[in-house]
C-alpha cells in the first residue's frame, strides 16, 4: 500500500529552489532511509510530509503530494500532523515533566480521562523502550534525562498521539553509539505497525535500518532502490561516489 | 604582553567606575530620602487624612488613590497589551504595515508623559465625559504603559525557542493551543518584567494624572471609579511647591512612602516571576 506519493514535487523558499521535480512513493510499513549531503533537500522533503515547511516564510510548492491518496494541501493540517508524527534532529523535550511531555499531545486532542491518559503514556513509553528507565520519576522535568533518553522520550511523545507515519530527522546526530543502537532497535520494531521515514547523515545507519534508500543531491532525487542494491550496486555514479565517501 | 595586561586593567577600571557611577546616585537617593523621611513615618502619617492645609495629619487618601490608579492602569493595560503582543509576535506577517505598527509602539514609549495627560483630558475627561475621575486617570496611565507592556511581552514571546512551537505543532495541535499551552507559559517571566516596569512608571508619574484624576486636596476616600482621588506623586508635588511652610520631613516622608509602595509592588511581581523561572529549564 502506498502511504505517500509525490509527483513532480517542487518547492521553493523565496528564491531558493529546494526540491526539483521529485517523484517518489513511500510504502506502508517500510523504513525509507533518505541520505544525501547537507543542502541536498532531504530535510525539506521530510518536512513536506507533515507540512512543517508551511511555517517557513517564502515557502511555495508545486506539483503533487498525496497522503493516503488525498492531496495534502486539501487535508486539515492538524489532522495530517497528528497522523504523521516527527522526531527532530536534537532531542527537544517540552519544558514539562516526563509524564506531561507524553500526555501533552493526547490532552490537546481532547482526552480528559486521567486513567486513559496514564495508560497511553505508559504504552508509549514502553513502545519507545524507555519505560523501565523512567517509570519511577515520571514527574521529574524531562530535561533531567540524558540526551539518548530524551530522544526516546520524543519518540514516545510522537507515538502517544497514535500516528500512522513517523518522520525521523537525523534522530541520532547528537547521540553516542549506544543510544543510537537503542533508537535503531526501536525503529526496527516500530516498522511492524508504522511507516517510517529516516533522514540521516550517517550512511551506515541508512544501510543498517532502511528497507529502501533514497539518495538526494542538490534538491533532486538521484536514486531510489532497495537498500542492498544502493549499497552494493548503485546505478548512478553520484550515488556510488557519495556512499564511498568521495564527497559530502 | 605587559601592554595587553595594562590595557586590560585600565578597561576593567573604567568599566567598574562606570558601574559605580550608576549605583552611587541611586544609593544616595535612597539614603537621603530614608534619612530625612523616616522621622515622619508613624501610624497617624500612614492612616490619617491630611490636616491643617496638608501641613499635618497623614497621607492615607493619597496612598489609597495611588493603589487604585496603579491597579486600574494594569487592569486595562495588561490584557490589551498582552493580546496585542501575542498578535504581533505570533500572527502578524512580516510586512511593511506591521513593521510600521511595531515601530510606532516603540516610539510611543518615548512620548512625554504630559502629552498622555493632555490626551487623557481630551478623550476620557471631556469627550467620553468620564470627568476627572479614577477611571479617566487609570485609562490614561494604562495607555501610557501599554507600549512598555507590549514591547517587553513581545520580546518575551519571541524568545521562546521556535523549536518548541514546531514540536507542539508536529503533534497536530492547533496554533492557538501551541500559543496557549507552550508559548505563553514560557513567556510569563518576561511578561511580568514588563508589568513591573509599567507598574513603577504608573505609580510615579505626575503629569498624566494632573488633568485626569488628581485632587489637590480631598480629605476622604474615593467612593467609586467616577470620583477624583489624591495620589502620592501629585501630593508630593503639591506640598513641595504649592503649599508654603510644609515641614521637610513630611515631604520626604511622602517620597519614602511612594518609594516603598513601588518597591513592595515590584517585589510581589519579582517573587511571582522567580517562581515561574524556577520551572523554566532549558
Amino acid at each position: 500500500m502506498v502511504k505517500f506519493s509525490a509527483k513532480d514535487l517542487n518547492i521553493w523558499f523565496g528564491q531558493i529552489h529546494a526540491l526539483k521535480g521529485v517523484n517518489i512513493e513511500i510504502q506502508a510499513n517500510e523504513i525509507l532511509s533518505v541520505i544525501g549531503p547537507s543542502n541536498s533537500g532531504k530535510t525539506s522533503f521530510l518536512r513536506m510530509l507533515n507540512r512543517l515547511n508551511d511555517l517557513c516564510p517564502g515557502f511555495k510548492m508545486g506539483g503533487g503530494l498525496e497522503y493516503d491518496n488525498a492531496d495534502i494541501r486539501k487535508l486539515d493540517v492538524e489532522v495530517l500532523r497528528k497522523k504523521v508524527g516527527m522526531v527532530f534532529a536534537l532531542p527537544l523535550p517540552l519544558p514539562l515533566s516526563i509524564f506531561e511531555n507524553i500526555a501533552y499531545g493526547v490532552k490537546m486532542h481532547g482526552e480528559k480521562n486521567r486513567q486513559k491518559i496514564s495508560a497511553i503514556v505508559e504504552r508509549a513509553l514502553r513502545q519507545a523502550y524507555i519505560w523501565e528507565e523512567v517509570k519511577d520519576r515520571l514527574d521529574v522535568s524531562a530535561f533531567k534525562l540524558s540526551g539518548g533518553q530524551q530522544q526516546r522520550l520524543c519518540i514516545a511523545r510522537t507515538l502517544a498521539v497514535e500516528p500512522d507515519v513517523i518522520l525521523f530527522d537525523e534522530p541520532c546526530s547528537g547521540l553516542d553509539p549506544i543510544s543510537t543502537a537503542k533508537i535503531e532497535e526501536a525503529m526496527l520494531k516500530l516498522k511492524k505497525d508504522y511507516t517510517l521515514v529516516l533522514v540521516t547523515n550517517n550512511v551506515k545507519q541508512a544501510a543498517r535500518v532502511g528497507d529502501r534508500t533514497a539518495f538526494f543531491l542538490s534538491g533532486e532525487l538521484v536514486e531510489l532502490d532497495k537498500t542492498e542494491k544502493i549499497f552494493t550496486a548503485p546505478s548512478d555514479q553520484r550515488t556510488d561516489d557519495y556512499i564511498r565517501g568521495k564527497f559530502g | 604582553m605587559r601592554n595587553t595586561q595594562r590595557s586590560q586593567k585600565i578597561a576593567f577600571f573604567l568599566l567598574f567606575l562606570s558601574t559605580l557611577l550608576i549605583v552611587l546616585p541611586v544609593g544616595l537617593i535612597v539614603v537621603i530620602i530614608v534619612q530625612k523621611g523616616l522621622p515622619a513615618i508613624n501610624w497617624q502619617f500612614l492612616s490619617d487624612i491630611p490636616r491643617q492645609g496638608m501641613r499635618a495629619g497623614g497621607i492615607f487618601p493619597a496612598i489609597v488613590g495611588t493603589f487604585y490608579l496603579v491597579f486600574g492602569a494594569i487592569f486595562f493595560a495588561l490584557p490589551i497589551g498582552l493580546l496585542a503582543a501575542v498578535y504581533l509576535s505570533e500572527y502578524a506577517k512580516d510586512n511593511l504595515l506591521n513593521r510600521i505598527i511595531k515601530l510606532a509602539i516603540i516610539n510611543l514609549s518615548g512620548v512625554p508623559s504630559v502629552v498622555y495627560g493632555l490626551f487623557g483630558l481630551a478623550l476620557f475627561v471631556v469627550f467620553l465625559k468620564f470627568g476627572a475621575s479614577i477611571l479617566s486617570g487609570s485609562l490614561t496611565l494604562g495607555i501610557m504603559i501599554l507600549p512598555i507592556i507590549i514591547t517587553t511581552s513581545r520580546e518575551a514571546l519571541e524568545s521562546v525557542p521556535q523549536s518548541f512551537r514546531e514540536v507542539s505543532l508536529s503533534l497536530g495541535t492547533s496554533k492557538w493551543q501551541t500559543i496557549r499551552h507552550i508559548v505563553l507559559p514560557n513567556a510569563i517571566p518576561g511578561i511580568l518584567t514588563g508589568t513591573i516596569l509599567g507598574l513603577g512608571r504608573a505609580a510615579g508619574e505626575t503629569a498624566p494624572i494632573l488633568f485626569t484624576v488628581a485632587a489637590f486636596y480631598l480629605p476622604r476616600l474615593p467612593k467609586s471609579v467616577f470620583d477624583q482621588a489624591m495620589a502620592l506623586p501629585y501630593h508630593l508635588y503639591v506640598i513641595s511647591t504649592q503649599v508654603p511652610n510644609v515641614d521637610e520631613k513630611v515631604r520626604y516622608g511622602t517620597a519614602l512612602v511612594l518609594l516603598f509602595l513601588v518597591l513592595v509592588m515590584n517585589l510581589v511581581a519579582i517573587i511571582i516571576r522567580y517562581n515561574f523561572r524556577k520551572k523554566k529549564k532549558w
